[in-house]
């Protein structure tokens, strides 16, 4: 069976203007629409793909997190993921335990490909995947733009600082993927119906044998600094007369 | 007294502007000794250029063939082994490190500390979340940690008198031959690099076009400028994906920054804020780029750029 395991992060939903709590405590989440990380929907769309085009036989989604995270695993599935697994927790988890327990997901699953977001919009942390692969000792390919799968490896294309790399990885592998790599599909309200009755497995992170100790503390979260309210001008020569009195020309 | 080793970022000949911003983050922590490693393929003077940096007590040369395109599945293994003593590695938050460094904090088995801003305490950092929406102060519980850097945060170190000592070091991981590097398109061109140059002029959807674009390579080449672009720009094939700033693309923090069609995105402002002076061009008055800018221009961009630039050359003349 060819497999592939495709995580996914419930995050405040990309439009929404966040809000920082008055007590610093952190961003408030309370009514605010949650949605899959778009990296992710860009991760399951990719699998997908790589499935309808026969090159895998199933795409198995998994996210961890509360119970209400059901609801994203659910949407996975109307996308067309076969089966989904939840590693049910209410902690906030670090990305190194995030990375633990998928990794004791993939020694069960034994997956081809492990694909995740290149990072989530919430923490903008960027790690998991990394780490993943050097916990499963597998090769990594980060920041994805083009994926191409062969019988022993893949070929990726990877959006990088100085332009775009191209590498080599044997399969197994892990990738992350970028913003370029495709453009999701919508879900099909018919198909919500029929993934009510996809398997769903529920698991919690002592059945999976990790502990969970936190390294790292929120102390405070605060608003950015806001930047002074600027001037407007009319014209081209009001804006260059400006530069200079400002001293940039 | 506390090890704090920075990951060199160079291209083989030169180190990065980012390197030496790291450089000068780590100098903020307490009691730093500061070692930097290269991993390179003859990369003796390389090594040579990074020990002229002020703060650098160290410079450890990991030589190696193989070292020519930097891979994190080997590097990772051989920084883990290096780094056994160290309080902090750190590495600059750009596609090198932001891919390297987690695998080392996975190796150690320790905590990593994404895109730091400042530094409070040798355990307390500053750092962004949601887009730079937010600024979260962090605290972590034991040392070591792995850290990577938000170089738009911090100057270079400069490049002084003193020379430290360069030592060379063989580590004994074995590395996979499981991760290929094949071949790397970088953008040609002679515009100063985007996430050092002091000017940068963005262009956006308003564009329209790739033709529409070279606009905004015209008004470069005026200030000197290295070029940018909005998602919205290297979606729509106007740009290369390298050109983009923002979230999910570089966090930049030039002297001047020209946005010029561009609407202003949450993604795109974070990539900015830093910027000392943002001009922002745009027809739609209600663009929330407006928000930040510290000069607006509201009107048609294709009527703006031409007197714009016939009125920057003769002030620049």
């Amino acid at each position: 069976m060819k497999r592939i395991l495709v995580t996914l992060k419930r995050v405040v939903d990309y439009n929404v203007r966040i809000r920082v709590k008055p007590d610093g405590s952190g961003v408030a989440t309370d009514g605010v629409k949650l949605s899959i990380n778009p990296f992710d929907e860009i991760a399951v769309e990719e699998a997908l793909r790589i499935r309808e085009r026969g090159q895998a036989d199933e795409v198995v989604v998994a996210t961890i997190g509360p119970r209400d995270c059901q609801q994203q695993l659910r949407t996975a599935l109307a996308l067309g993921a076969n089966r989904a697994l939840h590693v049910v927790t209410d902690e906030t988890l670090e990305p190194l335990y995030v990375a633990r327990l998928l990794h004791e997901l993939v020694k069960r699953e034994e997956p081809l490909l492990v694909v995740l977001g290149k990072q989530a919009i919430d923490d903008d942390n960027g790690q998991t995947g990394q780490m993943l692969a050097a916990l499963w000792q597998r090769p990594q390919a980060t920041y994805a733009s083009k994926l191409e799968i062969g019988d022993t490896s893949a070929r990726v294309t990877r959006e990088v600082d100085a332009g775009l790399e191209i590498i080599d990885v044997d399969l197994p592998a892990v990738v992350t993927t970028d913003l370029r790599l495709n453009q999701p599909r919508y879900v099909k309200l018919p198909d919500i119906l029929k993934a009510k009755s996809k398997p769903l497995v529920a698991l919690t992170p002592a059945e999976l044998g990790v502990a969970l100790k936190p390294m790292l503390r929120v102390v405070k979260v605060e608003p950015p600094p806001q930047r002074q309210k600027g001037v407007m001008v009319k014209d081209a020569a009001e804006l260059v007369a400006a530069l200079k009195t400002k001293g940039l020309l | 007294m506390t090890n704090v080793l920075v990951v060199a970022e160079h291209d083989g000949r030169t180190v990065s502007s980012a390197t030496a911003r790291t450089v000068r983050c780590a100098a903020a922590i307490p009691n730093a000794e500061i070692a930097v490693v290269a991993f390179a393929a003859n990369g003796a003077a390389l090594a040579d250029q990074i020990a002229t940096l002020e703060g650098v007590r160290r410079v450890l040369l990991v030589d190696n063939a193989l070292h020519a395109h930097p891979l994190a599945a080997l590097i990772a293994p051989q920084l883990a082994e290096i780094a056994t003593g160290c309080s902090h590695v750190l590495a600059p938050a750009t596609t090198f490190g932001k891919d390297l460094l987690p695998q080392v904090a996975a190796l150690l088995g320790t905590v990593q500390v994404s895109d730091i801003m400042a530094i409070e305490t040798a355990t307390r950092f500053r750092r962004p979340i949601y887009a730079g929406n937010a600024v979260a102060t962090v605290e972590v519980a034991a040392l070591p940690l792995v850290g990577t850097v938000r170089i738009a945060s911090f100057q270079p170190a400069a490049a002084g008198a003193s020379h430290a000592p360069v030592e060379h070091v063989t580590p004994t991981a074995s590395l996979p031959t499981h991760t290929r590097f094949v071949s790397q398109t970088v953008a040609a061109g002679d515009r100063p690099d985007l996430q050092s140059a002091r000017r940068v002029v963005s262009g956006g959807r308003g564009l329209g076009s790739a033709e529409n674009f070279k606009r905004i390579d015209e008004l470069a080449a005026l200030l000197g400028a290295a070029v940018g672009a909005s998602r919205a720009a290297v979606d729509s094939g106007f740009a290369p994906n390298e050109l983009q700033v923002g979230q999910t693309g570089k966090i930049i923090a030039p002297e001047l920054y020209i946005a010029v069609g561009i609407s202003g995105a949450i993604q795109h402002l974070t990539g900015i804020k830093d910027a000392r002076t943002i001009v922002a061009i745009n027809k739609d008055a209600e663009a929330p780029i407006f928000e930040v800018a510290d000069i607006g221009l509201v009107g048609d961009l294709f009527a703006i750029l031409p007197e714009l630039n016939e009125r920057l050359a003769e002030v620049l003349r």
